[in-house]
């Protein structure tokens, strides 16, 4: 139950596009089509529930103070080192998640492809590892963390690329069209997304 | 020399803005600004961040093989923010808890990346770190507008000074809540986004149709 309410809080609620605004770079960049933008949330929702749960195990037993009992060190505190580490993961992870797509499954490979390298410098997936050290989720919270903060992004992704191929045909004033309108409709999307923020399970 | 120097520095600020025009850096921009404060501290460390990783890009740029050049960037910048970290950690204590995780995410901010990749990886150092800072100091800019108008109309200080005395205090100004919620970030963004494209109508995109005159609003006679 714990655990389908931190999932509904991360998809609603604390949604990281739309109420921490990480990843807001692609986000406005890559949500000109449904398609694309598809593809990309698809990604990012990958990325983000292996990335997560794989930061949380290098967390607990390595960067952690005193997680290093294990070797015989229980008062060394490496957490200085958590960020060169985390993206260090997400990067190499990446890489390997796209050669392993390259040998056996081409089809998502060619559907992912352009998307993958740039998923090393999203903020949204060094923000979700970030607020799960912040928060000091274990590893099944975490699991569940990754999962459903990269559904909500990739929700909150296709919902702009919706709205944005319907903008397109509409008459807006000089100087606002492209990124000043759609900055705007962000704005409005976030306002109706805290309409969840009462919700609890 | 000198009005090279002179144009890394200023150009980034209005002319090529990285939030207003190049979509960089947007990530982290808006979370930071519910307080003036915080938001000084965030464009601190990031022009520190930016102008030292542009400039250690630049000084071993003949020597990053090309095919491994993201992760050597990465690296380099990662070391830096890790730095800025443990500063504000030792120094600010307070802020670093307001800025938390945000802090962390200058690793991913696309600006940083963006102008070791563009520039620091083809340029001299000395240019480098100035382009560095010049973009740093855009950043700040729109950080900071954005930051006073949040703080001053959500609960009407700048800076902590009571600037608009709430009702609350027995003043007369009612803050407005919005202000320190999300969207209004996003559409005070838009608003300046707007302001800097009437002011450079050439940096406004090229729309991807033209509306027939049959097809507009018609507006005469003030009927929709």
């Amino acid at each position: 139950m714990d655990l389908v309410s931190l999932a509904v809080k991360s998809v609603f609620i604390e949604n990281l596009a739309l109420s921490f605004f990480l990843g807001m770079c692609t986000f406005l960049a890559v949500s000109k089509k449904i398609q694309t933008a598809l593809g990309l949330g698809f990604a990012v929702f990958v990325v983000l529930t292996i990335t997560v749960p794989v930061n949380n195990l290098i967390y607990q037993n390595f960067l952690r103070e005193g997680a290093l009992a294990w070797a015989g060190m229980p008062e060394v505190d490496l957490s200085f080192l958590g960020l060169i580490s985390y993206i260090g993961v997400i990067a190499a992870l990446v890489q390997i998640l796209e050669m392993f797509l390259d040998r056996f499954v081409p089809a998502l490979y060619n559907a992912l492809g352009i998307f993958l390298p740039l998923i090393t410098v999203n903020c949204a997936i060094l923000g979700a590892s970030l607020f799960m050290v912040e928060r000091d989720y274990n590893f099944s919270q975490s699991v569940v963390y990754g999962a459903s903060s990269g559904f909500g992004w990739a929700l909150a992704i296709v919902a702009l690329a919706g709205i944005r191929e319907k903008l397109k045909y509409s008459d807006v004033p000089d100087g606002l069209e492209g990124l000043g309108i759609t900055f705007i409709t962000v704005g409005l999307m976030a306002l109706g997304f805290l309409a969840f923020s009462g919700i609890q399970l | 020399m000198a009005s090279e120097a002179k144009k890394a520095l200023l150009e980034p600020l209005f002319v090529n803005n990285p939030i207003a025009l190049q979509i960089l850096g947007i990530c982290s921009a808006l979370a930071v600004t519910t307080q003036l404060s915080v938001a000084l501290i965030m464009c601190l460390a990031l022009t520190a961040v930016t102008a030292f990783s542009n400039l250690s890009i630049s000084l071993i740029r003949n020597h990053i093989p090309s095919s491994i050049r993201i992760i050597v960037q990465m690296t380099i910048i990662a070391s830096l923010v890790i730095v800025v970290d443990q500063v504000l950690k030792a120094y600010a204590y307070q802020t670093s808890k307001v800025l938390a995780v945000f802090v962390g995410l200058i690793i991913t901010n696309c600006i940083v990346m963006g102008r070791a990749e563009a520039y620091a990886m083809k340029n001299p150092p000395w240019p480098s770190f100035l382009d560095g800072i010049g973009n740093g100091l855009g950043y700040s800019l729109i950080l900071i507008i954005v930051a006073t108008i949040r703080e001053l109309f959500g609960s009407g200080t700048l800076l902590g000074y009571t600037i608009l005395a709430p009702v609350s205090q027995g003043g007369w100004y009612q803050p407005n809540g919005l202000m320190l919620l999300a969207p209004s970030a996003f559409i005070i963004i838009g608003l300046t986004i707007w302001a800097i494209r009437a002011y450079y109508p050439e940096q406004v995109e090229e729309p991807d149709f033209e509306l027939q005159d049959a097809h507009q609003t018609p507006v005469q006679g003030g009927v929709h």
